[in-house]
């Protein structure tokens, strides 16, 4: 599907997935957060994480994109072990996240905030052309700002600063500025809690824009049943930090185990 | 071995002092959520009382203790509580830490006002002798203590103990705490977090008190920059119990009294260790221990849930004026700027000229504090040792090789630059305060160890640096000094808005705002900040050389000392660390104002003197105003200055700004609204 995968995968073999995560585990004190959770991703998949508050899935995705450091297990990235590497490097080779707690850069305006994540993946800029050089944007950089603006629907709002948003406006803001960094593997961490429907929907249509075109492979962390029906091939469900059911989409929802422990059915 | 035993058990009573000193510290963090580096203020404050009522008036020990400790200690504290830190109780543990900055400097002053800036020498001990050496206990033993070593023990003891009860055991511990955890959750769940807060700053000030009045007697005479490099030293023991621990907080005293006495004993007495690594120890103690002691690096501030009820930060002005006003008050600024140096040209005599350009050579040097403060968003005490460093380097460079002053200057700023990555490399990773306090025992250890050698400073005697001369013109004229000095203050001003507009400045402004986010697109914090720090160290290199060549030498005591580096610091912060006006008008102000106000003060004895038949109860109004007034004066203002800042953390220049630019463009709204309503009959009516 994306030109990367192409090349190393045969027709008849299962190619390897672009994230390969086992045994994470990882402990708060006393708290058990992770219990030997395993979850794989595919290059270009989109997959979900459900469970009900507290489970671990925001746990899960920090020790993914390095913001924690797992106790225990291995977490590999395209054929590289990541264990060892910060949250910065790991953003260099190409995953992004968003948060659940929306986290923007106070009295930046949308387009800076594009702009940065865009200057932080080329490594164009520093203190030596900020000083002797110009620092304004080329038009290279401004049109790949412009399509990130157009695609998420912001472009009314570029000039505005990012605080002074809606929370809507604002997650689409931090799904921008980490299409920035050309992300091979996204986490998005429930990018539609707190949005209404119609803006559910912009979210929506806005991912499955972003992997046909590019070919991301998407983790998502969602309460949304609906919005995980429509983009996610496959679910993992994570319960008291541990993983309880994993699977087909469809399957996994009417699992009546992940009924019990998520939906709140009576078994 | 047993020797080393000995000199051990002999720095107990040194340990003790530290404690007393940690332990108030930290019982004001733990209480109020102050690192308060005003407590050497506070006891400052109590001693000088102790002292004016004890030995100036002869009052029996316990009614000037009492008054000293139990009276004005903890009213001090309810002032400062009332008026000051009861309004900063949602604010960071930074903008707290600069408002005590400001009290550091602002409250001794008042008091020397109020009792006279007389030395007060031999201050008394806490015990019904009049000097520590008048009573020893045991007599004739091998390890004698004095009156002041006792007291001190006894006093540290009991603290301890009872602070730890306090905390442990009582319901006010808890609620204590409490209260600085999130003042507005504790009032939902029924604490009066507004008494709670009272009675920490009480206590915590009668802590301070006794601490100043039973440490005063160590000192030859009472000075509160002694109390607090003392303070300073003590801090060391305060990261041992991470900022939290009492009874950690005593042990890693003890520790550093003994390692101290040790040290002293078992060095030979004559070598560079001994005499520079002495007083140094508790600066290397304390910059180590940041560096090394687990924990510190990860974030410290424990954030209150309710925060996000406290507005954001208003956007810069610089962002949200439109263009033309932006254009506008650039125009007016090179205007200002050309007419000051028209003025400083043709008026000024000597006097008010070299005023000018030391403020001028100044704002340089608080340009870097822009960089690292403003843009950076670190807060560091250690740019006047940079200063000092590039003054030093440029002195040594012309002395030894003879070359131009000017090549010199940046090859000292380039000095500084490197002293100040080196120095940035461990200490970036540091969160907020403690990355303040590794600035500060960095100050203290190039104050302590390496200013005293000559192969830095040149020795007692400060090394001359000459003035340059360019092409035809010889910088000794003050008037060309002015107009190089100017030239170097723009160049250096445009490339800082460069920095703070470019890719440096965004991605610095990144991490501030939310560092998970910028490391997860790829922004390093660490080598950003270390960037900008050694930016702003050759900026305040290049500084410390221009006014070394300025007064003729470079000249650390006159010039560079790290309690004067406090004021530049509460100075351009309360004026607005981002902004380029606020570090000029700062650099100015803080030679301008003094110089001001002494002529101010001396205006009624010139009065007075000219009119010698003036009627009597002027001249006794009139000879109250001393001249001497100036200083503390300034810095009193200077001080009180930097408490605005947790109202404005933009600064006040960059507020006045805002406010201005706001009603301006309501103005100009409200003229064009009255101009449509009136040219078209069916425009729709605006509301005032």
């Amino acid at each position: 599907m994306t030109p990367t995968t192409d090349s190393t995968e045969h027709p008849n073999e299962q190619p390897a997935p672009l994230l390969q995560a086992s045994g994470i585990s990882k402990r708060f004190a006393g708290l058990m957060a992770l219990a030997d959770v395993s979850i794989q991703v595919g290059a270009g998949e989109t997959v979900a994480v459900i469970g009900p508050n507290g489970a671990g899935k925001s746990t899960l995705f920090n020790c993914l994109s390095g913001v924690l450091r797992a106790d225990r297990g291995t977490v590999t990235f395209d054929g590289q072990r990541l264990e060892s590497l910060g949250p910065t490097q790991r953003s260099r080779l190409g995953i992004a996240r968003t948060f659940q707690r929306i986290e923007l850069f106070g009295g930046m305006t949308v387009r800076d905030h594009l702009m940065v994540a865009e200057r932080a993946r080329s490594g164009r800029g520093g203190l030596w052309s900020d000083l002797f050089r110009s620092s304004k944007p080329t038009e290279e950089e401004y049109a790949r700002c412009q399509a990130v603006l157009d695609l998420l629907g912001l472009d009314d709002v570029e000039d505005r600063s990012a605080d002074s948003l809606s929370l809507g406006k604002g997650r689409l803001v931090e799904l921008g500025r980490a299409l920035m960094c050309e992300p091979r593997l996204l986490f998005l961490d429930e990018p539609s809690s707190g949005l209404d429907r119609n803006e559910t929907e912009e979210m929506s249509l806005a991912l499955e824009t972003v992997q046909r075109e590019h070919g991301t492979a998407v983790v998502l962390i969602e309460h949304d049943v609906p919005m995980v029906q429509r983009l996610a091939t496959r679910i993992y469900v994570l319960d008291y930090g541990s993983l309880i059911a994993s699977g087909n989409t469809m399957d996994v929802l009417e699992d009546e185990v992940v009924r019990a422990a998520y939906l709140g059915v009576a078994t | 071995m047993v020797d080393l035993l000995e000199y051990a058990v002999r720095g107990i009573p040194t340990g003790c002092v530290f404690a007393l000193l940690a332990v108030g510290l930290v019982l004001t963090y733990k209480t109020s959520g102050v690192f308060n580096l005003a407590f050497a203020a506070q006891a400052y404050t109590s001693a000088a009382v102790f002292y004016v009522l004890r030995k100036e008036q002869e009052w029996p020990l316990f009614w000037s203790a009492f008054i000293a400790i139990v009276i004005v200690g903890p009213a001090l504290g309810l002032l400062l509580e009332r008026v000051l830190f009861r309004h900063l109780r949602g604010a960071g543990s930074l903008a707290k830490m600069v408002t005590s900055l400001g009290l550091l400097i602002a409250i001794p002053e008042v008091v020397k006002l109020f009792f006279g800036s007389d030395a007060k020498s031999n201050p008394p001990p806490l015990w019904y002798v009049r000097r520590t050496d008048e009573w020893l206990w045991p007599q004739g033993s091998k390890f004698v203590l004095d009156a002041g070593q006792v007291t001190t023990i006894v006093s540290t003891l009991v603290v301890v103990v009872g602070l730890t009860v306090l905390f442990r055991y009582t319901n006010l511990g808890l609620r204590m705490r409490a209260v600085v955890e999130s003042p507005r959750l504790a009032e939902l769940n029924g604490v009066n977090a507004e008494r709670v807060s009272m009675a920490s700053w009480m206590l915590s000030s009668m802590m301070a008190g006794l601490a100043g009045v039973l440490v005063a007697p160590l000192f030859a005479s009472l000075n509160p920059i002694d109390l607090f490099t003392l303070l300073v030293a003590a801090l060391a023991a305060t990261v041992v119990g991470g900022l939290s621990s009492i009874p950690l907080t005593f042990f890693g005293a003890i520790g550093l009294g003994m390692l101290q006495a040790v040290l002293a004993g078992s060095l030979p007495t004559n070598s560079v260790l001994a005499t520079g690594l002495r007083p140094g120890l508790p600066f290397l103690v304390l910059f180590a221990l940041l560096i090394f002691r687990p924990g510190l690096r990860s974030n410290s501030e424990t954030a209150d849930p309710l925060a996000t009820v406290d507005p954001p930060l208003p956007v810069p002005v610089a962002v949200s004026r439109p263009r033309w006003m932006s254009i506008s008050s650039r125009t007016v600024g090179v205007v200002a700027t050309i007419f000051g140096l028209l003025v400083s040209w043709f008026l000024l005599d000597g006097f008010w000229l070299a005023i000018v350009i030391s403020g001028v050579v100044l704002a340089v040097i608080m340009l870097s504090l822009t960089v690292v403060t403003g843009i950076g968003g670190m807060l560091s005490l250690a740019q006047a040792a940079l200063a000092a460093i590039g003054a030093f380097t440029t002195a040594q460079v012309v002395t030894a090789t003879g070359l131009p002053v000017l090549v010199a200057m940046l090859i000292g700023a380039a000095v500084a630059a490197a002293c100040g990555a080196l120095l940035a490399i461990p200490v970036v990773r540091l969160d907020g305060v403690y990355l303040a306090l590794a600035t500060l025992a960095f100050a203290l250890m190039f104050e302590s160890i390496l200013v005293p050698l000559s192969w830095v400073s040149g020795g007692s005697v400060p090394l001359a640096v000459p003035r340059p001369v360019i092409g035809p013109w010889d910088l000794a004229d003050d008037r060309y000094f002015l107009l190089f000095a100017a030239l170097c203050l723009t160049v250096i001003a445009l490339a800082v808005i460069r920095v703070r507009q470019g890719t440096t400045g965004r991605f610095l402004q990144a991490i501030q705002s939310s560092p998970t986010a910028a490391n997860s697109i790829g922004i390093s914090g660490g080598r950003s900040r270390i960037i900008a720090f050694t930016l702003a160290a050759g900026i305040a290199g290049f500084g410390g050389g221009l006014l070394a060549s300025f007064a003729g030498r470079a000249n650390y005591q006159a010039s560079f000392p790290y309690v004067v580096g406090l004021v530049w610091v509460a100075l351009v912060i309360s004026a607005g660390a981002r902004s380029i006006q606020a570090a000029v008008f700062s650099g100015i102000m803080f030679f301008l104002l003094p110089a001001t106000l002494n002529r101010v003060f001396s205006w009624p004895e010139n009065y007075l003197e000219a009119h010698q038949q003036a009627p009597e109860w002027m001249q006794n109004l009139l000879g109250l105003v001393q001249p001497n007034w100036a200083l503390p004066v300034s810095f009193i203002l200077f001080g009180i200055g930097a408490f605005t800042y947790a109202k404005h953390p933009e600064g006040i220049i960059e507020a006045r700004t805002n406010s201005s630019v706001t009603a301006l463009l309501r103005w100009t709204e409200r003229r064009k609204a009255k101009v449509d309503a009136s040219s078209s009959v069916d425009a729709p009516q605006v509301s005032a």
